[in-house]
């Protein structure tokens, strides 16, 4: 796909102290036919306009601080080509994730993704007394905590969801699940069956109903719906 | 955990697998009917009359009445709690809420009792 010189880009503007409501703002940036992250994009936006608010930090899909909805499907701006989100009418439009409250711009108040993410009690938990050196993992233990544990709280996921938007105080979302089932798949974690015993509720696990939005937009290819199917296992193993 | 008194069984788990063993029920009752019509094309009102007054096609259509019931109430549970919340109706969302779910409930009796009737009746 070629490339203009000059993009037309579209971004969501609402600054609450200002603005009686959310409105889009066009710009035009000089991209001369090259292509870049979206980032790199919203950081030519800025010189234009610095009251452009959104969060960015490390720049390279590590600390997942710039998940924002681009082109309608949420993904990390730094790890975005602009040539893969261009609408068939030229502009590349940007949003802030869906379905939580806005602070400003496209920065997004995420407590109830934290709060959700509390719930799961993401820490390994052992009642058993501490060896002198450490827990041991065998290689296959170990490998059943691959494509769990990379997860960087970005929120593509869980702001992608329906059932989150629907339900985000009662659903867990699919990040938090993931993360349930990293401690709950991991062999030196004692907690299992608390941990099961507290996800049988029909809200917690059981308001996914399998779209897939969660596994088609996570920017680190991890699946969580495969996740939630394994707790779903699990419980249906518990209690029969 | 998030407690409910309305839903199905009190438990996201057997709601789940009821909603999945009363789909397999549905499912199965559903291509039974059809394979029975596509193999008796010249079929007569007096043969499907001869089907419904056997015992054990009275159970099978029985346990499909039930399936049904479980299927939608689950299904239909779910869907009030996504819409029909305070992001969309308020400080009414709770009442609105109870109302369909009520409405939900006496319908699927009336076509549970009326399925019976209907069956017995032949």
């Amino acid at each position: 796909m070629s490339l203009p010189n000059i993009l037309k880009v579209s971004v969501y503007r609402y600054n609450p102290e200002k603005d009686a409501a959310p409105f889009m703002q066009n710009f035009d940036v000089q991209i001369d036919g090259k292509d870049m992250m979206v980032l790199d994009v919203l950081q030519l936006i800025k010189e234009q306009d610095e009251t452009l608010a959104f969060r960015r930090a490390c720049r390279e899909g590590v600390c997942g601080s710039d998940g924002m909805c681009i082109g309608g499907v949420n993904g990390l701006a730094c790890i975005t080509p602009i040539s893969h989100k261009i609408g068939k009418d030229g502009v590349l439009v940007i949003r802030p994730l869906p379905g939580l409250p806005i602070i400003r711009d496209l920065v997004v108040d995420m407590s109830l993704f934290y709060q959700q993410y509390e719930k799961v009690q993401p820490y390994l938990q052992n009642d058993t007394p501490a060896p002198a050196i450490e827990r041991l993992q065998s290689p296959e233990d170990r490998a059943k905590i691959d494509g769990l544990y990379e997860c960087i709280l970005c929120a593509c996921c869980s702001t992608g969801c329906p059932s989150f938007w629907w339900n985000p105080d009662k659903f867990l979302g699919p990040s938090a699940l993931l993360q349930a089932y990293r401690f709950l798949a991991d062999s030196r974690d004692t907690q299992t069956r608390e941990r099961l015993s507290r996800l049988e509720d029909p809200f917690s696990v059981f308001r996914c109903r399998d779209i897939m939005n969660c596994t088609n937009v996570c920017p680190k290819g991890l699946n969580p719906n495969r996740a939630i199917g394994k707790i779903r296992s699990m419980l249906l193993q518990n209690a029969t | 955990m998030v407690t409910y008194v309305t839903n199905f069984s009190r438990s996201g788990l057997y709601d789940w697998m009821a909603q999945r063993v009363s789909a397999v029920v549905l499912a199965v009752y559903t291509l039974f009917l059809l394979g029975y019509v596509v193999a008796n094309p010249n079929m007569d009102f007096a043969q499907w009359h001869g089907l419904f007054s056997q015992g054990w096609m009275r159970v099978f259509s029985l346990l499909a009445l039930v399936a049904l019931g479980a299927h939608a109430w689950v299904g239909m549970w779910t869907v009030t709690t996504d819409y029909l919340t305070k992001m969309t109706f308020g400080k009414w969302a709770g009442a609105v809420r109870f109302l369909v779910q009520a409405l939900c409930g006496v319908l699927m009796f009336v076509l549970f009792v009326w399925g019976i009737q209907i069956l017995w009746g032949i």
